[in-house]
């Protein structure tokens, strides 16, 4: 309820604050020049939202798993408390390795690197 | 239930005051950084506006807002209008984090809520990029996506080999635990990594690709004028006290009601902007080895270093 009613409160803010800088500022008419994209004074000679390739796009999915590699360390924090010491650091230890050898992996396979 | 809606009130008001206090810091965050890079460049910074240029930040927030905001033909007015509130809120919401013990929210999953944050912030830059319709933006907002989410998953790693240190989630127990040392002295590595992290993380200097601005022009935000230039201006930079709190706090012992917190606080944010003033830009791919090649690598290691060193501890 209190975090909801923060939540709220910043709502309200970061509105107010927006409509604040909408009414303030000053308006004209619009004409060509002034609605083009900037391109340092020349009109635009290409459209923007054209499909192209990007580097480093295997780099985003290997991001992926590594995120979720990262989510299941967490909870070995809070199993420290729990389960028996022994165990706790046989299975954080084995993960951890796991995690450090498929990155080596990566490396070793020019996974990483920007152009082959 | 009255005293309910009086701790709610209390709240309340904790929250604005804690705005207001944001507000302010940006404004002398900014001032400070005109000051420095000017003495840095061996000329004066601002220094005309009200006492020694105090109130420049001020006169520049009204220029600011009272400007003509223009909107490029064929961007997508919506995106960008909805991407300003979302990154007003967004870094309102950084600012619950800081532990007060009283009059704001404490709860102990702060760290879990503040990674969660940070991988939200790749889309801000990403939207803004997109939706303004020009070139520049549009490879600044490109940049930014792949780099900000190595970086924060190096952050990641590195946060968990701190808080193996404290085993807890609540960002308060760092204070405690740091009473006879600073986890500075114990992780130095990890700390260098940890502050270059944040000035990726925050698209500042050595890494500012998403801004280049000798290559484009002004990046990502190069179509915001005006008001909305302003928002964008105050979520960074308020990031970038975030960020630097956050840093004190996990490394060099945060106990935030002392004087010299603030001072810790302010000699960290110095030093973002004494960066910005010494070093020139990094190349790309060089920044993406880094990431990947050098901060991922020594983060793990050292989580399991600090693994064998709990299980010996015990």
């Amino acid at each position: 309820m209190m975090i909801m009613s923060i939540t709220i409160f910043f709502f309200i803010l970061s509105n107010l604050m927006m409509m604040m800088s909408m009414i303030l500022s000053k308006k004209s008419f619009m004409d060509r020049e002034k609605c083009s994209p900037f391109e340092c004074g020349f009109d635009p000679k290409s459209m923007s939202r054209i499909p192209f390739s990007l580097h480093f796009f295997l780099i985003t999915i290997i991001f992926l798993i590594f995120d979720v590699e990262i989510a299941l360390i967490f909870p070995i924090i809070t199993l420290f408390k729990m389960v028996n010491m022994l165990t706790w650091i046989k299975t954080s230890f084995f993960f951890i390795i796991i995690l450090l050898i498929g990155l080596y992996h990566e490396w070793n396979q020019n996974m990483l690197n920007w152009t082959n | 239930m009255v005293i309910y809606i009086f701790d709610l009130l209390m709240i309340l008001i904790g929250m604005i005051i804690l705005i207001l206090g944001v507000l302010i810091g940006v404004a002398f965050l900014t001032l400070l950084e005109r000051k420095v890079l000017g003495y840095i460049q061996i000329r004066k910074g601002p220094n005309k506006v009200g006492f020694m240029g105090l109130l420049q930040p001020f006169s520049d927030a009204i220029k600011l807002f009272t400007k003509e905001s223009t909107y490029p033909n064929f961007s997508n007015y919506f995106c960008i209008i909805f991407l300003l509130f979302l990154d007003l809120f967004y870094h309102y919401y950084f600012e619950r984090l800081i532990p007060y013990m009283f009059n704001l929210i404490c709860f102990n999953l702060r760290i879990l809520f503040f990674l969660c944050l940070t991988s939200l912030g790749v889309y801000m830059v990403m939207i803004a990029g997109w939706s303004s319709n020009s070139n520049y933006a549009l490879l600044g907002g490109l940049r930014s996506a792949p780099q900000t989410i190595s970086y924060e998953r190096s952050m990641a790693l590195i946060f968990m080999s701190s808080i193996l240190l404290i085993m807890c989630f609540d960002i308060y127990f760092f204070y405690l635990y740091q009473e006879m040392i600073w986890f500075m002295f114990i992780m130095i590595p990890l700390f260098l990594c940890f502050f270059s992290s944040l000035l990726a993380e925050t698209n500042r200097t050595p890494f500012d690709f998403a801004e280049g601005e000798s290559e484009l022009v002004s990046g990502f935000n190069i179509e915001y004028s005006s008001g909305g230039f302003a928002l964008i201006f105050l979520a960074e930079y308020s990031s970038i006290l975030f960020m630097s709190m956050i840093l004190v706090i996990m490394n060099m012992g945060g106990y935030n009601l002392s004087f010299f917190f603030y001072l810790k606080l302010s000699l960290i944010s110095f030093l973002f902007i004494w960066v910005r003033g010494t070093l020139p830009r990094y190349r790309y791919d060089k920044l993406m080895y880094l990431a990947w090649k050098s901060y991922l690598p020594i983060s793990l290691n050292y989580l399991l270093l600090f693994l064998g060193l709990k299980f010996y501890l015990f």
